[in-house]
């Protein structure tokens, strides 16, 4: 088992045509992924990579059942895709794009939960069940199938806690980065209700950073929850000035309110949630932990 | 981007809110010549992109021409917390009756926008929220239907706002929320909204956050992009499409994704280093982009040692090393580098930057270790 995907997941691609749909749909191909074909409008009937190109997401799923769509859209077109795909119907829509307005976020957000559907950042990387599927543009060769599951809101990180792990011979149930921009489509606590409800993740990696209070009200959302589901967590910018934007968005120490790494970390422990020192150590208690158990 | 105080206010007064009647001096005799005009009390106030004024003594007022004049003369070049101050708000002098709080912006917790009010103006409202946390009163906005009037009503009758002042403040909620929106702000700060002896509502200090996202669409800002107040070096990387933060230490970092390269600055603290900078790539940057980024690190004086951490996923690690070997075909370096490429096209990277003068590090950690070594042998 895994959460949002799994091998059998049929996966459109919007913005297939593009430099960066293009490549990646290729980098998922290699992996397994099943993807049925992509949509760019005004390239309808042509080929990518020997599957099918439609004008509209609607055309594709008149053809073809479609389980999830992963956007590569240019930003200022971004926030329409969205709409279209949960317009059509699509359950579970992955928005890989940057720089997307944050006042167009906040109407298409309000848009796909209206349709029913799940929205996965945008400006994520993606998820990937190891071995089984990807929908997103974490390098393959990172990951490997296992039963820890990870969380994070950056990209990056999350693919070298998963190289860390993988290292140590810890393998992976499914990966999500829910993004790191302001509004987002699902958050910690989504992922980690549906990690909690996976019978093949027996724990949860953590990866927070400043900015916003998510990871505390995600640490008191376990402790009323879930408090026997194994969580380690990880907070970037540590070294981080106040008051300065570091990077995308959401990253930021604001004046209290408690967005600093300290005060993050510091309400984890409080929990009696183990909170790693650096990024690499992180894997190693995570590591540590399952040898403890043996 | 943050807006200075009379960028804000001439905004709103625009949008249609009550603001004092003002004008921007850059010199002691312009802000006589506004004072002359004015023919009153004024208050100058510095123009900072920074809290505090008041209390570093950034805000004076002048009862005639000549006070106004030294009072600019006096604020004019002053230093508020490392922002040196180029130009004074001169403005009509208002009675106050009392001070409110109102701003509209984007609430992560809601992921809706939040229009919040409080009875306790005039101070930074995060210490109104450690001190008195039920002054503060949040309406929502729901995306559709924008704010409603119902909401308007419970919250000024939960700041206590007098009767008569209820259809004023209605008018001023709804016109905020559209300049919220219009503007593409983050945030729309009205800190203190006071009421006059006139029973007036006025909008005394404002404080707007443009989404740097939307500025494409914002053509009255987005052609500002980095103000006087930033480190050149930041409004250099600004418009490189960089993100960069200046730090100050001697290592130097490059990095892709925000998470990483915070965690990359922090993984150096924790060795012992001292980080010179914040450098995120961003996602899938371009060669050019990495020889901008090399460039403008290794150009700073105090930097010792450079680290490169790139987890490649949307970004090429190939693309990386391009730009960086064409950054040390052009500059001679003087400093060490330590490089760790990981993911997408990683043996291709290690390909191109093996001519080159480079410590490869396979691990996290022991690329923080060994740049900070360098960076303080380098120093000795």
């Amino acid at each position: 088992m895994s959460i949002l995907i799994d091998a059998d997941t049929r996966i459109l691609v919007q913005g297939f045509t593009g430099r960066q749909g293009s490549f990646h749909a290729e980098r998922m191909l290699e992996y397994g992924s099943r993807i049925i074909g992509g949509v760019t409008p005004g390239k309808g009937g042509q080929e990518v990579l020997g599957l099918p190109v439609w004008n509209s997401v609607a055309e594709a799923v008149a053809e073809q059942a479609v389980d999830a769509s992963i956007i590569f859209v240019p930003a200022r077109f971004a926030g329409d895709a969205i709409m279209e795909a949960a317009d059509a119907g699509i359950g579970l829509i992955c928005c890989i794009t940057e720089h997307i307005p944050v006042h167009d976020m906040i109407k298409v957000r309000a848009y796909v939960s209206m349709k029913g559907s799940r929205l996965l950042g945008a400006n994520c990387p993606g998820v990937i069940s190891p071995g089984k599927s990807k929908m997103g543009i974490m390098p393959n060769q990172l990951f490997s199938p296992g039963t820890t599951g990870i969380v994070s809101r950056s990209g990056t990180l999350t693919y070298e806690v998963a190289d860390a792990l993988s290292q140590l011979g810890v393998g992976q149930s499914s990966v999500v980065g829910i993004g790191g921009d302001p509004i987002q489509g699902t958050n910690f606590i989504d992922v980690l209700k549906m990690f909690a409800g996976d019978p093949d993740t027996e724990r949860v990696v953590m990866i927070g950073e400043i900015g916003g209070t998510a990871e505390q009200t995600a640490a008191e959302y376990l402790k009323a929850h879930h408090p026997n589901l194994p969580v380690f967590g990880f907070i970037a910018g540590v070294s981080a000035p106040p008051g300065k934007r570091m990077g995308h968005a959401g990253a930021i120490v604001s004046g209290g309110g408690g967005t600093s790494a300290a005060e993050k970390i510091n309400m984890f422990r409080s929990m009696g949630l183990p909170v790693a020192d650096h990024a690499e150590q992180l894997a190693e208690i995570v590591k540590a932990s399952l040898e403890d158990r043996d | 981007m943050n807006l200075h105080e009379y960028q804000t206010k001439s905004l709103l007064e625009r949008e249609g809110i009550p603001v004092p009647q003002g004008a921007v001096a850059m010199t002691p005799d312009g802000a006589r010549q506004i004072a002359i005009d004015f023919g009153s009390m004024v208050a100058v106030k510095a123009q900072v992109l920074t809290g505090g004024r008041g209390k570093a003594g950034g805000i004076r007022l002048a009862g005639n021409p000549d006070e106004a004049e030294d009072a600019a003369a006096h604020i004019l070049g002053m230093d508020i917390k490392g922002h040196k101050v180029q130009r004074v708000l001169v403005e009509q002098a208002s009675h106050i009756k009392a001070e409110l709080y109102l701003a509209a912006l984007i609430d992560r917790t809601s992921q809706q926008i939040m229009v919040m009010a409080s009875s306790e103006g005039g101070m930074e409202i995060e210490e109104v929220a450690a001190r008195s946390p039920d002054k503060i009163r949040r309406i929502y906005a729901d995306p559709f239907m924008g704010i409603r009037s119902y909401q308007c009503t419970r919250l000024a009758r939960e700041i206590e706002l007098p009767v008569a002042l209820w259809p004023a403040f209605h008018r001023l909620v709804s016109k905020l929320h559209a300049a919220l929106i219009k503007h593409d702000a983050d945030l729309l700060e009205i800190n203190p909204l006071i009421i006059n002896h006139s029973d007036q509502l006025v909008a005394l200090d404002g404080k707007m956050t443009l989404d740097d996202n939307a500025l494409y669409r914002q053509p009255e800002f987005g052609s500002e992009l980095g103000s006087e107040d930033q480190h050149p070096t930041e409004v250099e990387a600004l418009n490189a499409g960089l993100n960069f933060v200046y730090l100050g230490g001697n290592v130097a970092c490059l990095a892709n994704g925000a998470g990483l390269a915070m965690a990359t600055m922090d993984a150096v603290k924790y060795y012992g280093g001292d980080p010179a900078n914040f450098l995120d790539l961003g996602g899938g940057s371009s060669v050019e982009q990495v020889t901008q980024a090399v460039r403008i690190m290794v150009r700073d004086p105090d930097v010792r040692a450079l680290l490169v951490n790139v987890a490649g996923g949307i970004t090429r690690c190939d693309e990386v090393a391009e730009g960086m070997a064409a950054a040390m075909d052009e500059i001679e370096t003087r400093i060490p580098f330590v490089v760790r490429l990981v993911g997408t096209n990683e043996a291709e990277a290690h390909r191109i930057l093996e001519p080159y003068d480079v410590e490869f590090a396979s691990r996290f950690s022991e690329a923080a270790m060994r740049v900070v070594e360098l960076a303080r042998e380098g120093a000795a």
